[in-house]
């Protein structure tokens, strides 16, 4: 693309906030964020997938341009000039998290909720708006993404109430990651879901349980059975955990885990999303495969001999 | 050109047990074989510019669409058996297909509870005020299935009826009763500008639509041949000194387009955007049905100007009659050597083939388009990168609405000097106008841009009774009160008055209108379109819908409620991906000025 003296010049300035800083070509403007120091939210975005941009809490006011751009996804050109505190991207991203919290259950989306402080936002006043009539009723009834949580096998929970349909599961389970495509985005609008086809159940499905989109997840609306169980108990303590990272033992391929322990058992299995094996993706003896570690100790069967003659100790 | 279907490995996709039917069978395989099923596969290997599916090579998953209306015409329906078939035929995993499947309106995906064609009832404004909503009831009770939907492009001739056929071709009632819109193209003399226009509502054109002698004895084919002796340059630059604009809502530089996709590597597409579907407006069905040879052949100049090898219309799937009028045109064309390996004997190979759209409004977004007719959900792509270089199947693509085309055959019949002697300095040329409401001749009428509005008006019989509100471009447009009646309309003026003219779209409202409902539908209008792909657009549909129902039935905004709508605008036209959550609060917030939801309440 360089005319004139045959060097491709493989790098691009942009302007973050007033900074110059310099990207290698073809990064985005959340790289070029990061690289200035400046931290951008994120919901739909993750560096093992490919940006879908469809959340929009990333966007960036860009000079010249009529609307804002999504950072995570817009390639960065050379002297763009961007700021990510204006007035306009501060309202946005303060009106995605809204809509999100008037619309989801995000109760066990943690980073979604510290951003939502950051930008105050506030996902009551549109209920507020909605005035009830004389005997207390809504006259007109705020919409919630509403749907009852599936609850299909022993590996993995789908609570789509909290969904917030970033399309993490779908790319991991398409191209992605996975390749098997057992889940895509299905509806229109407001009712549009993430479903098999004809909402079969899971195991009916083609879902082959590498629990890669459970990884991706950023809500909690897709959940290991483990976890949903001990948060059902009120025992889910993340901070009370620890990580121990192994190499999984089933094949030859040497994928990296992180086996999160809470007192002494794995209660979720991981891979480092930067691991240049699995890029955090994982099949399912890897992510699943560990129940054995806590089967109840070998217990001798009970014989006739007496326990003094036994070989066993 | 066309080559058999080729066999599809689906080794590593899992479906269920269930089987299609006989005749869902043959139904689908009829529909992969007719003769504008298009090129057998269509081979590409490109980085992803969007999200979905697998990767967009050796497929013949654009053929998905085509497919599902066979099935949803055979059983009434999209069964798992004959979604099953559909995938494995195609290659396409059955929760993919199934997500594209209930994308669409004309798709069902649970058994009907009978075995009846469906009635497709508009309720959206002008239709509902003609009664849509008594006439649906009737056909109820007559014993029909209904649907109430949104605008079906008739609303000349509201109420309007659109019929879904079960095991019986698509049809509209009013095509058969022989209603004739009213088309009327205005002299240029009567608004004191030179006449040198020939109209694009050719008045002789009706009565043998589809014939290729008539159309030739009309001077059909004289904008091919003109294009083929100046050669694609000379075309463009003039297309470009003409200043023609798209007419489909955006109004961009034909001539730049054009030139970006000539420049770019082979192969290459040409797309008639013909899925019109924004609310009042009606010209595009009016074109095909009246001139279809005049659009295969303006399509057909396109192809052969930027060096595309394939043309695509997509035409939205409710209208059956410029659909069968066209598909009759595409095949004349093909007889008269105009499509086919050595086309209009240029040299070139060039072939159309014809898509129906399922019902979605947003499938009229250009990258939603492409999405839609590759096979895939129609969810609109983040630009850049655009069309021109990265369009249908990733390749470089024109994509144009039929009355842009029809304009670019009239300069290269009369040239380009002449064709600006008509319109204004910013918007030459002529611009089709969608009347419907309380007009006295509610129809398609011709103008040159610059007419004023209340002169278009009175071409159309003027207002019934005292006008209350106008509705310029449709939903995605904006209300303008009875002082804007001396209102030039031009890309300029209406630009500089804050309103826009989009595709043409001029919705009439008197005192008896209730400009509350109005407002309501058009809001529901949107959150019921929107294809629910980004936050700001998903989600601000819908609150901007319940905080308008709300208002209405106050009678009146708060202020609080007036700051909120102004939030959610803000964000749905700020930070959405596409043009339909950027307009999404230009009607109301409009309507809201003008005070037709009341006035506010501290
Ligand atoms: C929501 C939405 C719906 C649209 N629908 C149509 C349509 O039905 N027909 C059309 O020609 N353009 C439609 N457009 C505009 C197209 O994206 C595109 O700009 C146009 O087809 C380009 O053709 P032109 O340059 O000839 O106008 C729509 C745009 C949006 C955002
Ligand atoms: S567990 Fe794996 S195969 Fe199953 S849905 Fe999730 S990503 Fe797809
Ligand atoms: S289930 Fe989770 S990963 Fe999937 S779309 Fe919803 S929030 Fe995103
Ligand atoms: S703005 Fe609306 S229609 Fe456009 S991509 Fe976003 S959700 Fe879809
Ligand atoms: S993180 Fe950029 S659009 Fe979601």
């Amino acid at each position: 693309m360089n005319p004139g003296n045959g060097i491709v010049d493989s790098h691009v300035a942009v302007s973050i906030d007033g900074r110059e800083v310099t990207v290698p070509q073809g990064q985005t403007i959340l790289a070029a964020c990061t690289a200035a120091g400046v931290e951008t939210p994120t919901i739909c975005w993750a560096p093992n997938l490919t940006p879908v941009n469809v959340c929009r809490v990333c966007v960036v006011e860009l000079e010249g341009s009529r609307t804002l751009v999504p950072a995570c996804s817009r390639p960065a050109e050379d002297g763009m000039q961007i700021s990510t505190d204006s007035e306009r991207v501060r309202h946005s991203r303060r009106m995605v998290l809204e809509f999100l919290g008037s619309a989801n259950d995000l109760s066990q989306a943690d980073e979604i909720a510290e951003w939502s402080q950051h930008y105050g936002a506030d996902a009551r006043r549109y209920a507020a708006e909605l005035a009830a009539d004389a005997d207390g009723e809504p006259e007109v009834a705020l919409e919630l993404v509403d749907d009852p949580v599936r609850i299909q096998d022993d590996l993995y929970i789908r609570a789509y109430d909290r969904c917030v349909l970033c399309y993490k599961c779908v790319e991991a389970c398409g191209d992605d990651a996975q390749h098997t495509f057992a889940i895509a985005v299905a509806g229109r609008g407001f009712d549009a879901r993430i479903r098999t086809e004809y909402d079969v159940e899971l195991p009916e499905s083609a879902c082959v349980y590498c629990g890669n989109c459970v990884a991706v997840c950023p809500t909690g609306a897709l959940q290991f059975r483990t976890e949903f169980d001990l948060r059902a108990v009120g025992e889910w303590r993340p901070d009370d955990q620890t990580v121990t990272r192994t190499v999984c033992s089933y094949c030859g391929v040497g994928c990296n885990l992180e086996l999160h322990t809470q007192d002494e058992r794995i209660v979720k299995v991981t891979s480092p999303e930067d691991h240049s094996v699995t890029s955090g993706h994982l099949c399912i003896k890897g992510r699943f495969g560990w129940q054995y570690v806590h089967a109840p100790a070998f217990e001798p069967p009970a014989t006739d001999t007496p326990a003094s003659e036994s070989t066993e100790p | 050109m066309r080559q058999p279907l080729p066999v599809v490995l689906v080794a590593d996709l899992h479906f269920s047990d269930a089987s299609p039917t006989a005749s869902e069978r043959r139904a689908v395989m009829a529909a992969l074989s007719v003769s504008d099923a298009g090129p057998g596969a269509v081979i590409v290997d490109h980085p992803r510019v969007v999200r979905g599916g697998t990767r967009r090579r050796k497929q013949m998953r654009h053929l998905l669409l085509p497919a599902l209306h066979a099935l949803q015409r055979e059983a009434g329906w999209i069964s798992p058996g004959g979604l099953n078939f559909v995938g494995r035929t195609l290659g396409v995993p059955p929760a993919e297909a199934y997500g594209v499947a209930t994308f669409y309106e004309m798709f069902r995906t649970e058994a009907p509870a009978h075995e009846l064609s469906l009635r497709h009832v508009c309720v959206d404004p002008i239709c509902a005020l003609a009664g849509a909503s008594r006439l649906a009831e009737n056909l109820r009770s007559q014993g029909h299935a209904v649907h109430e939907g949104p605008c079906l492009g008739q609303c000349e001739r509201a109420p309007a009826v659109f019929i879904q056929g079960r095991r019986e071709p698509d049809r509209v009632p009013d095509d058969e009763r022989g209603l004739d819109s009213l088309l009327v193209s205005v002299t240029a003399e009567s608004l004191d500008a030179p006449s040198l226009l020939r109209h694009m509502i050719d008045p002789s054109s009706a009565a043998d639509a589809a014939s290729m002698e008539a159309y030739r004895a009309r001077g059909g084919g004289s904008a091919l041949e003109a294009a083929l002796r100046l050669g694609p340059d000379e075309v463009i630059s003039q297309i470009s000194s003409s200043g023609l604009s798209g007419r489909g809502g955006a109004a961009f530089p034909t001539g730049i387009k054009w030139r970006a996709v000539a420049d770019g590597d082979g192969p290459k597409h040409v797309v008639a955007n013909i899925d019109e579907s924004e609310p009042g407006t009606f010209k595009d069905r009016l074109l095909c049905e009246r001139d279809p040879l005049a659009i295969i052949e303006s399509i057909t100049v396109a192809g052969l100007v930027v060096g595309a090898t394939q043309g695509w219309i997509y035409i939205r799937g409710e209208y059956p009659l410029a659909t069968q009028r066209l598909r009759h045109a595409i095949a004349q064309a093909r007889a008269e050597g105009w499509l086919g390996d050595d086309a209009a004997g240029s040299g070139q190979p060039f072939d159309i083939d014809l898509r129906r759209g399922a019902g979605a409004y947003i499938c009229g977004e250009e990258t939603a388009l492409f999405n839609s007719l590759e096979g895939f959900r129609g969810e609109p792509r983040n630009k850049p990168p655009f069309p021109t270089t990265h369009g249908l199947f990733g390749r470089p693509t024109v994509v144009n609405n039929p009355e842009t085309l029809l304009n670019v055959n009239e300069i290269l019949r009369i040239g380009p000097e002449a064709y600006r002697n008509v319109g204004t300095e910013g918007s030459p040329g002529t611009k089709l106008f969608c009347l419907s409401g309380h007009v006295g001749r509610p129809g398609l009428y011709e103008t040159p841009f610059g007419t004023p509005l209340g002169e278009l008006l009175s071409l159309a019989g003027g207002v019934q009774g005292n006008l209350q509100a106008i509705l310029l471009g449709g939903a995605a447009g904006s209300f303008v009160g009875p002082d804007a009646l001396e209102l030039p309309l031009s890309l300029e003026d209406t630009r500089s008055a804050g309103t826009t003219l989009g595709s043409g779209p001029v919705m009439v409202f008197n005192e008896s209108a209730d400009m509350g409902s109005v407002i309501e539908r058009l809001a529901k209008f949107f959150r019921d379109e929107s294809c629910g792909q980004c936050v700001p657009c998903r989600v601000g549909t819908v609150r901007q819908h319940e905080i308008v129902a709300q208002i209405r039935r106050a009678d009146a905004p708060t202020r609080s409620q007036r700051l909120l709508l102004d939030d959610i605008a803000g964000a749905m036209g700020d930070a959405s991906i596409c043009g339909l959550g950027h307009t999404a609060a230009s009607a109301v917030l409009s309507g809201m000025r003008l005070g037709l939801l009341g006035t506010e309440q501290s």
